[in-house]
């Protein structure tokens, strides 16, 4: 039940975003949020270029768009990597309400010009 | 990807705790957490964990040097020699408190009290120490009870930490409600203790690296450039819980003073390196 929910969701805040190419404005968002403590702090665990003293507690973010080939697959990473792998220490982004689904599409948005 | 999944794997089955045994073995678990940290890196002898976050980066650990030699903490360990050895109204004074007048007994601590049931770290036994001869309990965390508690580990400075569990279902308790504590997620952010210190040990969270859990709390009191001052134990409990969006537990909480317990515990035979440094 409570899954076909969360996949109800998950699709309909994918689809618009897979359809339109990113906007300038959606990749700079996007890495706001990869940069920025309060938000996603990506750069806390995961090294990609141009981010400050990155961690390395999480797998280098760089060719992302063949590490990820699926959008979707990337959205469910960043909503909720602990369905995946219950012992990740990667916070459940969407899950947990720390970013809404609009700003998930962002930081994809963003990453995948890396 | 098929590599960061098998080495999840791996670590979850070598990870002490991430599936906790059914019955209370503290001296079994010990074995298990640093047989872990020893395998995972082979190069560390046991005292080298004293020095935390300065093991993995030869630049940070220079600084570091560099600091000591002018030791940041020695105005705190000055100050608190000096209230320790200030009588109190009543004509008391701390060393009355404490075995062997309270001079090299740090690194048995936190220990288990019988008549009360509960974990005593060594700044409570400071505050009931205040207590019972009619003053007000100090703050836990920083301050006047901080050099107290830094002046008394200087005194057990290098002797092997010596927590004992004794045969009590309360102490037992108590242990292992630190180790639930320590293992159990929390926050918004959804991360335990051991998803930092033991599972992302030694690597970079941003530019700092995370200390292992072993050892971790043997430095402690530490002057930390970041506060300015030296802090207690849970002073640094409190601000990894607020790192996680979590709500802190209150400094003298049972739940900090049986995490603190259980800590310390795993860290047995490691010696007291503090007061310590830290950026
Ligand atoms: C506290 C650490 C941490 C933070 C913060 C973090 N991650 Fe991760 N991330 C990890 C770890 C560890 C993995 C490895 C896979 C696992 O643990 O399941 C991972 C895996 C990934 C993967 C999959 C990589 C692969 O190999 O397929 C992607 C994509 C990813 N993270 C994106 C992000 C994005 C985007 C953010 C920020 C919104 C973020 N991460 C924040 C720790 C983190
Ligand atoms: C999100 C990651 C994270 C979590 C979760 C976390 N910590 Fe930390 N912790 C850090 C960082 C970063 C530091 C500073 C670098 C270092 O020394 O490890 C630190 C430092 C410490 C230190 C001082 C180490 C030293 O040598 O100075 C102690 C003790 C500590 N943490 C205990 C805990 C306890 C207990 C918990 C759980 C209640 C916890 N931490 C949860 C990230 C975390």
């Amino acid at each position: 039940m409570k899954h076909t929910a969360i996949l109800l969701g998950l699709a309909v805040a994918v689809l618009p975003a897979v359809a339109l190419a990113a906007t300038p404005q959606q990749v700079a968002a996007g890495e706001k949020i990869a940069t920025t403590k309060s938000l996603g702090n990506c750069a806390a665990c995961h090294s990609f270029a141009g981010a400050v003293e990155p961690g390395n507690v999480g797998p280098a973010l760089k060719d992302v768009k063949a590490m990820i080939p699926d959008r979707k697959t990337f959205y469910a990473i960043v909503f909720d990597e602990q369905a995946r792998n219950p012992q990740t220490v990667m916070p459940a982004f969407g899950k947990n309400l720390i970013l809404t689904p609009r700003q998930i599409n962002e930081v994809i948005d963003f990453l995948y010009t890396k | 990807m098929k590599r960061a999944w098998a080495m999840i794997v791996a670590l979850a089955t070598l990870a002490p705790g991430l599936a906790p045994p059914a019955k209370a073995d503290p001296a079994a678990d010990l074995k298990a957490f640093q047989g872990y940290f020893q395998t995972r890196f082979p190069t560390l002898a046991l005292q080298d964990y004293v020095n935390g976050p300065y093991n993995f980066s030869a630049n940070d650990r220079a600084q570091w040097k560099q600091i000591l030699e002018f030791p940041p903490y020695s105005f705190a360990v000055d100050a608190g020699k000096t209230a320790f050895g200030t009588k109190f109204p009543d004509g008391a004074d701390y060393a009355s408190c404490f075995p062997r007048g309270g001079i090299g007994i740090a690194q048995d601590y936190p220990k288990f009290d019988e008549k009360t049931g509960k974990v005593v770290t060594l700044g409570i036994a400071v505050n009931e120490c205040r207590e019972r001869h009619g003053l007000k309990p100090l703050s836990l965390t920083k301050g006047e009870l901080a050099d107290i508690v830094a002046y008394m580990t200087s005194t057990s400075d290098g002797k092997p930490i010596h927590v004992v569990i004794p045969n009590d279902k309360r102490a037992i308790a108590a242990y292992e409600a630190g180790k639930e504590y320590f293992y159990s997620r929390r926050g918004q952010l959804n991360f335990s203790c051991a998803s930092c210190h033991v599972q992302a040990a030694g690597k970079r969270l941003r530019g700092q690296y995370l200390a292992p859990a072993l050892g971790i709390t043997a430095s402690f009191p530490v002057y930390r450039s970041k506060w300015g001052d030296v802090g207690t134990l849970v002073r640094r409990f409190i601000g990894c819980n607020k790192k996680v969006r979590s709500v802190p537990a209150k400094p003298d909480s049972a739940a900090y003073r049986d995490l603190a317990y259980f800590l310390t515990y795993m860290s047995n035979g490691l010696p007291i390196a503090g007061p310590g440094a830290r950026s």
